[in-house]
């Protein structure tokens, strides 16, 4: 089926959602938030996923993970179609598949302490793991991402936001996953913060061979971090490549136009 | 500079209190702007920039929380002195903020056509006809359809849109300074290059100054005129934007620059601050 390289495999997925139905009950004109794409991700590798707001780009990282519907499409994972499984059959996947969210201010449960939001994940899928060694498996993840293992019993609120994403991304570590995807992961970062925060994601990705699909807006962090980039707009992918092909020698109006849009210096 | 500055800001000192614990946010903070430039602070979160904006037309929370010393003149008052009657006229009359996060700063209940109004109504009593205002001020900021917009919620509008629409009530009293407080730091590149565009756009025409706060050293070195780099409350570094990256004196300057990855220039590592230079944990 698959190439055995590939991790992931996506193909012809499409997300659309119903149209607002008018005054006479006539559906609406369905909205393609994504339609038609296809691409693989190979296994340690770092692709990179690109485009503006309303592109599609977050909907294919969460139709990947089941938190968006798919309409139409395949997605395979080592071979088999988890596109089409239940909920329940899912969840071992969720396992090997984790994510990353841009906004370390709302993606942490602010009345949780380090430990419990930690741990959470522990209990799903490691249900048969005794309390203490949770315990010290959060704070090896805390060792992880550069934290100090006294940070266990404090809340979100008390932590910088590189601090929060470095939580973020220890909770999405702790189920041991082979593929993360990371939904703007440095956006809403301070530059110095973000430089910080991407050096953590390739060094985990060296130690624990980690596979990336790396949503972002910012196509200067999107050509440091990938091995492949996807440029999508309008729910399409309009062009891809390596970040060379991409950068040096863009083919389509809208990749220029996004990297016209860049600031140099 | 030869020209009289339009805003002078001296010996700025902000502290904030809590219990028995002081804590210093800006600290002999001095600068000054001249009518038509662009004067970026940079810095990271908690370096004292967004405080330092705030306290120009005292924002912050009054004593005993929070006290600025010093003083900020415009047009030969201090607006530190200033009773708050006064104070209210230069608030988005003289002296006009756009903040980071559109949506959060649009008033959600009201139409962006009320919200507009509302700042019209409040400091340009003369204006008779307040709704062609509305319609010439969306015009302003290039919105295609102003009579449609301005019936809008904040919700049914995109980042970009919501941006402008704050720009355009900003600009709807004809302010002389106009504060932006991170304006393209929630919104794409895209975006953000159109914002940016409009705003140098706007600063020709009318000849205003702009105070911009920022992280990003790219949107400085192509928008702005005058640089001053704050760390941990203090002003570290400041002067003529090509001068001080050429220069890059301060270390945290030069910290701040190298940490930016840039477009065809691939590096193994990005370069982060040392323990020394950073300003949050």
């Amino acid at each position: 089926m698959s190439h055995a390289d590939n991790l992931l495999e996506v193909r012809g997925l499409a997300v659309h959602y119903p149209g607002r139905a008018n005054w006479f009950f006539q559906k609406g004109v369905p909205k393609k938030a994504v339609d038609d794409i296809s691409f693989v991700i190979p296994k340690g590798k770092t692709v990179g996923l690109v485009g503006e707001s309303g592109s599609g780009k977050t909907t294919t990282g969460r139709a990947i993970v089941k938190l968006a519907p798919l309409t139409a499409g395949q997605i395979f994972y080592q071979g088999t179609d988890i596109g089409s499984l239940s909920n329940a059959e899912f969840l071992p996947w969720r396992k090997k598949i984790q994510m990353i969210f841009q906004d370390p201010y709302n993606s942490l449960n602010p009345r949780a302490d380090i430990l419990s939001i930690l741990s959470e994940p522990l209990e799903i899928h490691f249900p048969q793991m005794s309390r203490s060694d949770r315990a010290e498996r959060c704070v090896e993840l805390l060792r992880c991402v550069q934290l100090p293992a006294e940070h266990l019993r404090r809340h979100p609120h008390e932590f910088s936001g590189g601090q929060r994403q470095r939580i973020g991304i220890a909770r999405a570590l702790a189920v041991q996953p082979e593929l993360i995807i990371c939904d703007e992961p440095v956006s809403a970062l301070d530059v110095s913060v973000q430089a910080e925060v991407v050096n953590l994601l390739q060094d985990l990705q060296e130690q624990l061979g980690l596979t990336y699909l790396f949503i972002a807006h910012d196509l200067a962090v999107v050509e440091h971090v990938s091995d492949h980039i996807l440029v999508m707009s309008k729910g399409g992918i309009v062009e891809q490549g390596s970040p060379a092909e991409i950068l040096g020698n863009p083919q389509e109006a809208y990749t220029k136009t996004l990297l016209a849009a860049v600031p140099r210096f | 500079m030869s020209a009289e500055p339009l805003l002078k800001v001296q010996d700025l000192c902000i502290t904030f209190h809590a219990g028995d614990s002081a804590t210093v946010a800006a600290q002999d903070v001095t600068f000054s702007i001249a009518a038509g430039e662009v004067l970026a602070v940079v810095g990271e979160s908690g370096s004292g920039k967004s405080v330092t904006a705030l306290a120009l037309t005292r924002l912050l929370p009054p004593p005993p929380t929070c006290t600025v010393t010093g003083s900020v003149m415009l047009g030969g008052v201090d607006l530190l002195k200033l009773p708050d009657d006064k104070l209210a006229k230069v608030r988005g009359g003289s002296i006009a903020y756009i903040f980071q996060e559109p949506g959060t700063s649009l008033n959600p209940v009201y139409t962006i056509g009320f919200q507009i109004g509302e700042a019209i109504a409040l400091h340009r009593p003369e204006v008779k006809d307040i709704k062609s205002e509305i319609q010439r001020a969306l015009q302003e900021v290039r919105i295609t359809e102003p009579e449609r917009v301005a019936n809008q919620y904040p919700h049914e509008l995109s980042g970009g849109m919501q941006q402008r629409a704050m720009i355009a009530m900003a600009l709807a009293c004809n302010p002389k300074i106009l504060v932006a407080d991170e304006p393209t730091t929630a919104l794409d590149v895209t975006i953000q290059k159109e914002i940016m565009d409009l705003l140098a756009r706007l600063r020709r025409e009318r000849g205003m100054s702009i105070l911009l706060i920022t992280h990003n050293f790219g949107i400085v070195a192509n928008f702005a005129d005058q640089v001053q780099v704050m760390w941990k409350g203090r002003i570290v570094e400041h002067g003529p934007v090509s001068e001080i990256m050429r220069t890059q004196a301060h270390p945290y300057t030069r910290a701040l620059i190298a940490c930016i990855p840039r477009l065809g220039q691939r590096r193994r590592r990005l370069t982060t601050l040392t323990e020394e230079l950073k300003v949050s944990p």
